[in-house]
Parts: C-alpha cells; sequence; structure tokens
C-alpha cells in the first residue's frame, strides 16, 4: 500500500473523528455549565444584595419618617397633632420595613455564603441533589414556576402581590392555554413548571384525564362550591365569567328573558355577536349540550336569518352598544363592568337570561399542580392564595370576575353565582369545540 | 498509483472536501427534519378514528383552501416583487436606496398584527367604511375569509421574494442585457426575455418561501377567519390536546408540503447561471424611467402605504390615545434589547448552518443535495407549535440541561427559518464561476482559505440578504419563542402577543412600532449603505 493513499486514509479518518467529538465535546461543556450551582450561588448572592438595598432603603424613610414625626411633636399644639401621630405610625411601619428586610438581607447572605460552601462541597454532585438539600437545610422560602394561559395583565399584579408576601422567586411563562397544555404532556415528569393556571376548565380536563396532575387537599377543593372543581379534586376554579346580554337601557327596555327570544323579528339587525371568540363558542357548545343539536342549529341558523351583526372580538360590541350602533350583544360579563368602573356615564348594562338555559353559562379559569413538581409546598401556598379572600377581592375588584370562594361577594351589579344557577352541566363536557366549529361553519356563521 | 495518489498531483477539491461538507450539510438538513420525526413518532400512536377523520371531506376542502390561498398570495408577491426589484436596482427612480429600505419593512410587520390593523381599517364599521359612508356607500365588501387572508399575507410576505430576487439581480452580469440591447431589444424586452429568466433561481427560491410561508401561517388565517390546515391544527389541539391526532394532521400537511416542493423540484432545471468566459461583471447602466417615473413612483407609494402605512397608522393611533391615558410601557426596552440579541443569535447561527447546505447543492448537484435541500423547508412549512413541540419532546430526551435556554431557542429558529437564508445564500452562489476556487485551490489555498477569500466574498450581497430575512423573521416569531425561550425572556413579538390578547392595544402598539424600528435599524445598515449604483 502506498504511503499516500494511507496518509488520505488517516486524514479523512481524522476528519470524521474529530469534527463529531469536538461537537460532543462542545455540549458537554454546555450542559456542565448549565447544570453546575453557580448560578444558583451567584443567584442568592444577588438576592442578598437586593433585599440588603431594599433594607438600606427602608431604613431611610424610617429616618425621613421619624425626623418628620418629630417636627409634628415639637408643633403638637392645635390640629397637627394627628398628622404628626400618623407620621409616627409611617415612621414605625418603616422601621419594621426596614427591619424584616434587614433579616432578610442576613439571611440571604448567610444563604449565599452557605450555598457557596455546599458548592464547593460538592461541586460533582447532580444539580438535583443539590436544589433538594438546600430546601431541607435552610429557609429560603425558595422558588415557584408557573405556566399561564392567562395574561400577564390579568394575574400579574396578583402573582406579584404573592412574591411580597411570601418572598417565593415566582416565574411564569404566559402563553395559549391550550398550547401550554401540550407542552406540559409533552413535558411529562420532566416539567419544570409547578403550577398550570389555565383560562378554560376543558384544557384542565384534558391534563388530569392524561394524570400529569395532582390531586389537591380537601380544603382547597372543599373551599369553591362542588361544580367549580373537578370532582376527584385534581384542579379548581379561581374565579368565573358570564355569558351576558349587553343592552342598551333606553332601546330596549324590555329585553328578552331567553337567548332564543332573539330570533323573534323585534330583534332583527339589532343584534351583535362574535363566532370567533372562545367564551361565544362555549356558550354555543353548552348550548348543544342542553338543548340539542337540532335547537341549536335552528337557532343559530335563526340568528343569521334575523341578521345578527358580526363582531371580530366582545369588547367592541360593548363599545357598539355605547355608541348607539347596537342594540343588544352577547358577551362575558366583564367587559361592560371594565368600561363602568372608570366611566360612570358609560351607556349600557349587563342583562342576566333565565337561569338554567345555555345563555347563563359560567366559564372559569382554574389552577392545577403538576405532577412533575416537587415544589408542592410553595405550589399549594400559591393556589391557597389565590383562594383567598385578598385573591378573590383581586379578581372581583381588578378583574372583575366573579369570586368563587372565601365569601368574597360578586361586584354590586352583578347577579350573584347562587342566584343565578347556571346550566347543570360539567364544565369539562364543554370541550367538544371540533363539533361546535364545524356546526358554526355549516351554518355560515364561520367561513 | 495515480487512481491512489491522484490527490497529491491533482489537488482536485472534490476529494477533500467532501466528507466535512457533506457532513455539516447533512447535519443540518437531519435538524431540520426533527419536526418530521416527531410527528411520526407522534402519529405512530394514534389509533384508527384519528386517521379516519383524516379521510373526512373536511379535510379534503382545507387542503384546496391552503393549496389556493397559498398559490395566490405567490402569484400576487411575484407580479409585486419582481417590478419592485427592478425599479430600484436598475433603473433612476428618485429615493432609489430610500425604497430599498422601505419596500422590505412590511416583512418586520408580524402577520396577525397586520391583519388586526387591516380589520381596524378595513373591515365593517372600520375606518374606511366611516369616511364612504357620507358618499352613500352603505356596505364595503367583507375583508373576512379568502380576500383579507389573500391581501394581508401578500403585502406582508412578498417582501420575502424580493429580498432573494434583489440579491441575483445584483449579482446579475448586465453584459448579457446590454447584448439584448444591443441586438435591438427594448429595455420590456429584455427585461421579460434575458432579465427574468436569468432570474429564475431566485425566484423560484422566493416564491417557494412564500407558498410554503402562507401554508405555515396562523396569524393572519385566524384573524381573517379563513380556513386552513394551519388553523385546523390549532382548532384540533386547542379541543382535543390530543398529540397523536394533531400529529396526524400535521402530516397531511406535510404531504402538501412534499407535493409543493416536488412541483418546484421538477420546475428548476439544471443550468448554469455564472460568466462563463473571462472578465469580470461590470457595474449595470441604470435604465431612464423618463415618462414612467411618476406612475413608478406612485405604484411604490400605494404599495408601501397600504402595507406600512395602515398598520402604522392604527398603531400610532392606539399609542396616542394611551398615552393621553396616562398609560406606561414596562418592560418594553429590555424585550427589544431580548428580540434584537435573539434574533442576530439566529441570523448568524442560522446563515452559518446554510452555507454548507448551498455550498452542496450548487457545487455537488445530484440526488442526495437535492434531498438535504428538501429536507431543510420541513420545519418551516410546518406550523411554530409544532416546531416547538417538537423540540420540547427532543430537547428533554437529548440535550435536557439545554431545555428552555437561548441555545434552544435558536436551535429552534434555525430550523424553522433554514430555508430562508439557503435561499439567500444560493441565489449568490449560483453566480460564482467554479473556476475562480479552482484557480485558488491550484495556487495551493487550503479548501478553507478558498472559501474564505473567494467564494465568501462573491457570495456576500446573499449572505447578507439571508441574515435580513432570518433577522427579521426572528423579530416576529411567537409560538417557538413562547414556549421554547428561558422563562421570563420577554421578546417584543411575546409582549406585543400579551397585551393584545389582554385588549391594552396601547401597550401592544407601543412594542408593534419598537419592533418595526429595531427591524428598521439594520436594514438601513445593511441595504442603505450598499455600494451605490451611480458611483
Amino acid at each position: 500500500m502506498s504511503g499516500p493513499f494511507l496518509s488520505l486514509i488517516r486524514w479523512q479518518v481524522f476528519r470524521a473523528l474529530v469534527v463529531p467529538l469536538a461537537l460532543v465535546l462542545a455540549t458537554a461543556i454546555a450542559l456542565s455549565a448549565c447544570t453546575t450551582d453557580d448560578t444558583e450561588t451567584s443567584e442568592a448572592a444577588d438576592r442578598a444584595a437586593q433585599a440588603a438595598e431594599r433594607a438600606a432603603d427602608a431604613a431611610q424613610r424610617a429616618a425621613a419618617a421619624a425626623e418628620e414625626s418629630g417636627q409634628g411633636g415639637s408643633q403638637a399644639d392645635g390640629g397637627s397633632s394627628a398628622q404628626a401621630a400618623q407620621a409616627a405610625g409611617r415612621a414605625a411601619d418603616a422601621a419594621t420595613d426596614a427591619a424584616q428586610a434587614a433579616g432578610e438581607a442576613a439571611s440571604a447572605a448567610s444563604q449565599a455564603a452557605d450555598r457557596a460552601a455546599q458548592a464547593a462541597q460538592s461541586a460533582s454532585a447532580a444539580a438535583s441533589r443539590v436544589g433538594q438539600d438546600e430546601q431541607i437545610e435552610d429557609e429560603d422560602p425558595g422558588d415557584l414556576t408557573i405556566y399561564s394561559g392567562r395574561g400577564e395583565s390579568l394575574v400579574g399584579p396578583i402573582i406579584e402581590r404573592f412574591e411580597e408576601l411570601t418572598g417565593i422567586d415566582v416565574r411564569v411563562r404566559y402563553a395559549g392555554t391550550a398550547e401550554l397544555a401540550v407542552a406540559i404532556l409533552e413535558e411529562g415528569d420532566r416539567s419544570p413548571a409547578d403550577v398550570y393556571y389555565a383560562q378554560d376548565a376543558g384544557a384542565l380536563a384534558a391534563l388530569a384525564e392524561n394524570g400529569v396532575l395532582s390531586q389537591l387537599p380537601n380544603d382547597i377543593i372543599s373551599s369553591v362550591p362542588a361544580e367549580l372543581a373537578d370532582a376527584s379534586g385534581r384542579w379548581v376554579a379561581t374565579s368565573g365569567r358570564a355569558r351576558v346580554l349587553v343592552i342598551s337601557p333606553d332601546r330596549v327596555p324590555n329585553p328578552p328573558t331567553s337567548v332564543f327570544d332573539l330570533v323573534d323579528p323585534e330583534w332583527r339587525g339589532r343584534v351583535g355577536w362574535a363566532p370567533t371568540n372562545g367564551s361565544f363558542q362555549a356558550f354555543v357548545t353548552a348550548m348543544r349540550q342542553i338543548h340539542g343539536e337540532g335547537a341549536t342549529e335552528e337557532w343559530l341558523r335563526g340568528m343569521i336569518a334575523n341578521d345578527v351583526r358580526v363582531y371580530p372580538k366582545n369588547s367592541p360590541q360593548v363599545q357598539a352598544v355605547h355608541d348607539g350602533e347596537l342594540d343588544i350583544g352577547l358577551v362575558n360579563h366583564y367587559y361592560l363592568i371594565r368600561q363602568t368602573s372608570v366611566d360612570s356615564d358609560w351607556h349600557g348594562v349587563n342583562h342576566f337570561t333565565d337561569p338554567g338555559e345555555a345563555g347563563a353559562l359560567i366559564n372559569i379559569a382554574g389552577v392545577a399542580l403538576l405532577n412533575a413538581s416537587d415544589n408542592d409546598g410553595n405550589a399549594l401556598r400559591f393556589i391557597r392564595f389565590l383562594l383567598s379572600e385578598e385573591g378573590q377581592t383581586y379578581f372581583r375588584e381588578q378583574t372583575f370576575e366573579y369570586p368563587v370562594a372565601a365569601g368574597v361577594s360578586a361586584w354590586p351589579t352583578l347577579v350573584s353565582l347562587d342566584e343565578l344557577n347556571p346550566p347543570s352541566l360539567a364544565l369539562t363536557s364543554l370541550s367538544d369545540l371540533e363539533g361546535t366549529i364545524a356546526l358554526l361553519e355549516e351554518v355560515g356563521a364561520l367561513p | 498509483m495515480t487512481i491512489f495518489g491522484g490527490t497529491a498531483e491533482f489537488p482536485s477539491r472534490l476529494r477533500f472536501n467532501v466528507p466535512i461538507i457533506w457532513m455539516l450539510a447533512l447535519a443540518a438538513a437531519g435538524a431540520a427534519c426533527i419536526p418530521l420525526v416527531y410527528l411520526v413518532i407522534r402519529a405512530a400512536e394514534a389509533d384508527a378514528d384519528a386517521w379516519s377523520k383524516v379521510v373526512a371531506d373536511s379535510t379534503l376542502r382545507l387542503l384546496l383552501n391552503t393549496a389556493g390561498l397559498a398559490a395566490a398570495v405567490t402569484a400576487a408577491s411575484a407580479a409585486l416583487a419582481l417590478p419592485i426589484a427592478y425599479l430600484t436596482e436598475r433603473t433612476d427612480l428618485p429615493f432609489a436606496r430610500v425604497w430599498r429600505t422601505i419596500t422590505i419593512m412590511p416583512l418586520a410587520i408580524p402577520s396577525y398584527v397586520g391583519a388586526f390593523a387591516f380589520i381596524i381599517a378595513l373591515g365593517p364599521y372600520g375606518s374606511l367604511q366611516d369616511l364612504l359612508a357620507p358618499l352613500g356607500v352603505e356596505n364595503i365588501p367583507s375583508i373576512y375569509g379568502f380576500v383579507g387572508a389573500w391581501l394581508t399575507l401578500t403585502l406582508f410576505t412578498f417582501p420575502y421574494l424580493l429580498l432573494v430576487v434583489r440579491a441575483g439581480l445584483r449579482d446579475l452580469d448586465p453584459a448579457i442585457e446590454e447584448a439584448a440591447r444591443s441586438l435591438g431589444q427594448s429595455a420590456w424586452g429584455t427585461f421579460w426575455r434575458v432579465t427574468v429568466p436569468q432570474l429564475r433561481v431566485p425566484i423560484a427560491g422566493g416564491s417557494l418561501l412564500v407558498a410554503l410561508y402562507v401554508i405555515s401561517d396562523f396569524g393572519a388565517v385566524s384573524m381573517m377567519q379563513f380556513d386552513t390546515f394551519t388553523r385546523a391544527i390549532y382548532v384540533r389541539f386547542g379541543s382535543s390536546f390530543d398529540r397523536s391526532s394533531v400529529a396526524v394532521l400535521s402530516l397531511v400537511l406535510v404531504a402538501l408540503v412534499a407535493l409543493v416542493l416536488a412541483i418546484d423540484w421538477s420546475q428548476r432545471r439544471s443550468a448554469k447561471y455564472h460568466r462563463l468566459g473571462t472578465g469580470a461583471a461590470k457595474t449595470p447602466r441604470l435604465v431612464s424611467l423618463r415618462r414612467f417615473r411618476w406612475p413608478a413612483l406612485l405604484g411604490l407609494f400605494v404599495v408601501s402605504a397600504v402595507a406600512l402605512l395602515v398598520p402604522i397608522g392604527v398603531l400610532f393611533h392606539w399609542l396616542s390615545v394611551g398615552l393621553q391615558n396616562g398609560e406606561t410601557f414596562p418592560g418594553v426596552w429590555s424585550a427589544a434589547l431580548n428580540s434584537v440579541y435573539a434574533s442576530g443569535l439566529a441570523g448568524a447561527v442560522t446563515v452559518a448552518v446554510s452555507i454548507p447546505i448551498a455550498l452542496v447543492v450548487v457545487r455537488r448537484p445530484g440526488f442526495l443535495s437535492r434531498i438535504v435541500d428538501r429536507a431543510a423547508y420541513v420545519g418551516y412549512a410546518l406550523p411554530g407549535v409544532i416546531v416547538a413541540f417538537a423540540l420540547i419532546f427532543f430537547t428533554l430526551r437529548v440535550t435536557p440541561g439545554l431545555y428552555q435556554t437561548i441555545a434552544t431557542l435558536v436551535f429552534a429558529y434555525a430550523v424553522l427559518f433554514l430555508p430562508q437564508a439557503i435561499s439567500g445564500v444560493r441565489a449568490s452562489m449560483v453566480r460564482v464561476q467554479p473556476g475562480l476556487e479552482e484557480a485558488a485551490r491550484s495556487l495551493n489555498r487550503t479548501p478553507w482559505q478558498t472559501f474564505y477569500s473567494i467564494t465568501l466574498p462573491l457570495i456576500a450581497p446573499g449572505v447578507l440578504a439571508a441574515f435580513a430575512l432570518v433577522f427579521l423573521t426572528t423579530m416576529k416569531e411567537l409560538p417557538a419563542t413562547l414556549l421554547l425561550a428561558p422563562i421570563e425572556f420577554d421578546t417584543l413579538a411575546t409582549t406585543l402577543w400579551g397585551h393584545q390578547e389582554d385588549v391594552f392595544f396601547a401597550r401592544a402598539s407601543a412594542a408593534a412600532l419598537l419592533l418595526l424600528a429595531c427591524a428598521a435599524l439594520p436594514m438601513m445598515i445593511l441595504f442603505g449603505r450598499d455600494r451605490d449604483l451611480r458611483a
């Protein structure tokens, strides 16, 4: 065999080996970089620094407030004693804050030190073990990972409040409810998520069916009405929304008592709907379940024959009723309250149709704990917080939804959940969206 | 002896280059096929019911809808892109440089934003209706359905064709056109008989990009309520959460894509597009527009007005309403930084990965290289959310440590947008004379040196175009970003989506406008300063 040939062979073999080897090496390095605890240590140090900063800040505020109260005290003649007392109160508050923050700073700093030591000791140990050790050994409130199908502007503030109260570091992935449900199924045991927060019951039911959800403790399940939680306790509603008619009280003095009346000639061209909206489609699904396919199809055709006006979403209908363009819109209850809460002159009222019919459907948003989570403590703490008085009040005051627990009552202008007596229908039976869309297309409500 | 020792005396690139280039190309094509492997694995778990659903009337209707929309959008895009490319590159159009940037900007508008703006402006009870109402126009034709989807997708995807065709046009040797002119052809005749046929590769590549983008798009079709396959896939997993039945449906989509690729395959004939004789291409002489100057300007203005001014106008309207109400825009700057960072990385990585494939396709034509080329299109033609599911599946099994890191995200972008980079690079690559590379090799340059000092500078316009394409598309990518980005890594696209979902239109428009600005800046640097044809 000739020399050049051999060298060629060697060269080729070398190339064929070196490239994949380099790739594997690079991957391994990247992987090890990801799994070492450097990041965690530095994170803890960061937290310590932040807490220290907060402490300093609070101390400053305390000083300022104390000074103010001193001033108030010195000029405490006459009516300013109240002011002084207030300022003193503020000073006390701020001092407490300072103390708390300082405590946090200290504990976080010691944690950081602990963790650094630990990291040095167990540099070769698996990352997961490090995580476990930490939880047992120190009082770090730890973290929580949420997959949220509800938007950040809806649930972001209440999650932030939870972080504030507990010190738990909450991380949220926001995406569509359905996408996250499939992602969780695909992730299986390896899901980084602890809690799944869904916009509707169908997604929760699908996850429960696939066995990726954990059983929730009884106190959580029993804190809401039975029909607003999973029968086997794997998810629970946190808030509700009702289907209503938004109407103009001037132009519609005698509103219909049932959505089925809307096909009457009286309402020709005066009613609007949003056939692409998810809540509308859930309502049609409920109608199919309660009143049957035939009645639903007849109603849909009747509405179209009655010149129903098509809107891309719910909110434009509320606007259209206000503008005088529309007399009745098929919407969720909270769009109107969003407007009336900032503009008391807003024209339009929510009208509830007969209880027991599809028109009185309640949809829910709800949460569940994942099997894959090894962080049950924090996850349950979060779920309990959502169902607490503070959490429920937030949903009533800020997102204008129906509270479902803790005895918090509904928004004053709304019919209460009990009185509403929503159609007796398992929320999870609303998942036959494909059938509904096929029907909507067949009658021409959807192109 | 000569057979074995051939390489020593005969430094043919064939022997030395083959393994490494092929390895890289095959690896890239393999990565692009990950979603296909995932679909096959999931579909194998499907029951008979899922398969029987596929053989339904609705499937045929969906296929026809999807294919019809793709064909119509591609044809309209070509009708827009060809004249615009010619006008901005080869004529004395006033402000040609500015137009070059403006005409590709529609790419930066996500289709769901564009569709939403069109509904606001042109829909029932929209601005146009309000304008026409005093004139007694009661009802304007509905924008929903096919017309709306076609209009939206054409206006926001034709720049894919434009960018690729323009890069091809820039590399075109004007000598042939001059020969045609000297032989008595008119400027018009030269354009049709000489220029357009020479641009066959970029036109075919760009058309494929547009057609497959339409097939995979969800934003515009869902807003315009036009039922395509991608929309059906979304409805299916949104209602059944059944991955195997979604996979079955997606495989039907893959079959449609295979058909499109096969049509494209049969259309591409082997031909040489590089200069055969000696000498170098000279700078083309600009065609004088004369009396067509104003109509041309008007046409460009109308296209840009509809594709850019309408959406931007709607966005600014909401922004001003928000500003009046004292709205704040938290987190929008860090989202912009994240967007530019992720898109820049995605652009660089995807272009780097696409070069071996383009090299193999152009320099080693054959069955295998064609397969490699086609395989790269799989990820691109599938809905982004399916690619995201596939990468969740694979990352957690193969490299769990990299799950939901920027590395996975950039990898996903590369899988999704590889064909954009390939067609950009390839359009330039076909113009490079192999003789130049051979000369360098014969002068004892290594393959790497040859590539670096000869090939790369010659394909630079294509590489830039490729980077621009991937960068712009990544900026607006949504479904894969939502699922695969590191947790709480907000980009402009995700911020925009979140606020739009929650009906905070002012915040959404701030993010959308910033997205446009971030996309415009690199475009101006890349295309505003390129060699001035007038010099």
